[in-house]
């Protein structure tokens, strides 16, 4: 791969203790346009390492660049206004404040006179918000959140989204539903990278994926090599022949 | 039953209403129980007081009167002014103690450290105003009936427009601003804030300055109503919390409605029960909350 990259992670080593680093030297690279997926068993470091992206986790050594410019010392809120948009796992909406308020919050980036237009493209987007603007985002369901948070994510028009486990606790079809969603914002100019626990449902839409494992890279490649590579699924995705099997 | 307690217990809450937006504010954003906050509205009063002075000094001393009430026009300027060094007063207190607390992440230390704020500032007001208590007017207001038994002054239907103003101007802040929402999401999850792009270190800011403003306004109403003492912020501490808690922990209109409550049931218990009740109220309402609804009036559940 050549020209530059929209994410490229050099080396990171980060974490909540120097001592104890989660991510030990992990490098990845995700090339506009792209969907890529970050694979690992639990307690790999797929999160900690999209966190320090992110700007949530402290980093040590290594470096971050987004579309070429180092972003490795940037507080996370200044990282927003730079095109990262990332979405947490877990608490991704503000649940005391209305869906508007939620949107409008993150509309703030914004110059004042898109603010309104952005929402109203949101809400085109995501119709299952829609028309429900003055309604608290604690009341709305899982899948719901998970729809309010992408839709805040991409208030800022970011060229690259970051999400952490984005089908946790969902239903299988909204699982469906969500990465339908994703492959509709990648359409619309969006690089993506996806740190999922769903094997199946992040391969079906990722161009290239990672595997790690205790905090480093372990495999890199496209999809189709990696589903054909039973010893990746056996050893590094998990649940070894259950996973494999998912794979095919 | 004389009604005067109703206008009166109006008139407490009201100051208490606006001393606890603050409190409510800086627990809910900064995650400590701030107790030098009571002495912002005393440090409000004074800042008031000595600029009125300067301004009547300057302007050849014999200032008339503003209309029905029993202050100058000084007292205003000053009070608008005294706002701001209050708001800035709180921000040169976070800068010098909280944020460093902050970053070493002990709560119970901050609280230990707002203890000694509290008395660091209420005694440099002793120090240099004596305990004396002082007054913006010494004039004699007529107080106007209503019927029913009720009176009041001139002074005290100001104050409780100013207030009514305040708490819309404040509800406004809060629920159209990008910065009151900023303020919201930082008290619910700072680190989601964060990833929406809030500086949560402006939001702070904005919070100190923002609590101190509206206590020194409580304390200039408590001037302009009674009196200013160098204990007056202190004294008004437990009701500022009881208010805070019984509206609800981040609620700033649950911090408005305790605080009307609190404030009128300290009235009504002058006459129901007698005087030495008074201060035993807001205890009182504080146990019985966060026995029967903890989360308060308006707050909501982690």
């Amino acid at each position: 791969m050549s020209g530059t990259a929209t994410l490229s992670v050099e080396r990171l080593v980060a974490g909540y203790d120097p001592g104890v680093p989660i991510v030990r030297g992990a490098s990845i690279r995700v090339e506009p346009g792209e969907i890529v997926a970050l694979l690992g068993a639990n307690g790999a470091g797929k999160s900690t390492l999209v966190k320090a992206v992110a700007g949530l986790v402290p980093k040590f050594s290594g470096a971050v660049f987004l579309d070429g410019a180092e972003i490795t010392r940037l507080p996370g809120h200044r990282l927003v206004r730079r095109g990262l948009a990332f979405v947490p796992q877990t608490e991704n909406v503000f649940a005391r404040m209305s869906i508007g308020d939620n949107l409008a919050l993150a509309a703030a980036v914004l110059p004042h006179r898109e603010r309104h237009a952005r929402i109203d493209e949101m809400y085109g987007f995501f119709p299952g918000i829609a028309g429900r603007h003055g309604l608290l985002a604690g009341r709305l369901s899982g899948g719901e959140r998970q729809m309010l948070a992408i839709a805040r994510a991409l208030m800022v028009r970011p060229r690259l989204l970051i999400l952490d486990e984005c089908s946790a606790g969902l239903s299988p079809k909204m699982v469906e539903t969500v990465f339908v969603q994703l492959q509709a914002i990648r359409q619309s100019g969006v690089t993506i990278l996806i740190v999922e626990q769903n094997v199946r449902a992040a391969l079906a839409i990722a161009d290239r994926a990672y595997v790690l494992a205790d905090g480093e890279n372990r495999h890199a490649g496209r999809v189709a090599e990696l589903r054909n590579d039973p010893a990746i699924a056996e050893l590094y995705l998990g649940a070894g022949r259950r996973v494999e099997a998912e794979l095919r | 039953m004389n009604l005067q307690f109703v206008v009166d217990g109006f008139l407490t809450g009201a100051m208490i209403g606006l001393g606890a937006i603050g409190v409510t504010l800086t627990y809910s954003v900064l995650r400590f129980a701030n107790f030098a906050h009571g002495e912002f509205l005393a440090w409000g009063a004074y800042a008031t007081l000595v600029i009125a002075g300067l301004i009547g000094a300057a302007a050849g001393g014999d200032i008339a009167s503003l209309g029905p009430f029993s202050f100058g026009w000084p007292v205003l300027v000053a009070g608008v002014a005294a706002m701001v060094l209050t708001g800035l007063l709180a921000l040169a207190l976070d800068a010098v103690l909280f944020r460093i607390l902050r970053a070493r992440g002990n709560a119970i230390v901050m609280v230990m450290a707002s203890f000694g704020a509290s008395m660091a500032l209420r005694s440099l007001l002793e120090f240099i105003f004596t305990g004396a208590p002082a007054y913006f007017s010494r004039d004699i207001q007529i107080a106007i009936p209503l019927g029913a038994g009720i009176r009041v002054t001139p002074d005290q239907l100001l104050v409780l427009g100013l207030a009514v103003v305040l708490v819309a101007g404040m509800y406004l802040v809060m629920t159209r601003t990008t910065i009151g929402r900023a303020m919201r999401a930082v008290s619910e999850n700072p680190t989601l804030s964060t990833v929406v792009g809030v500086d949560v270190e402006r939001v702070i800011r904005a919070t100190w300055l923002l609590g101190g403003a509206l206590a020194c306004a409580g304390g200039i109403m408590l001037g302009i109503t009674v009196q200013i003492r160098p204990y007056m912020g202190f004294d008004l501490l437990l009701p500022l919390f009881a208010a805070a808690i019984l509206g609800g922990i981040g609620s700033m209109p649950g911090a408005v409605v305790g605080g009307l409550i609190v404030g009128l049931a300290e009235s009504a218990a002058v006459p129901l029960f007698g005087a030495g009740f008074r201060g035993a109220v807001a205890f009182l309402l504080l146990i019985a909350v966060l026995i029967v609804r903890p989360t308060g009036l308006f707050g909501m559940r982690e």
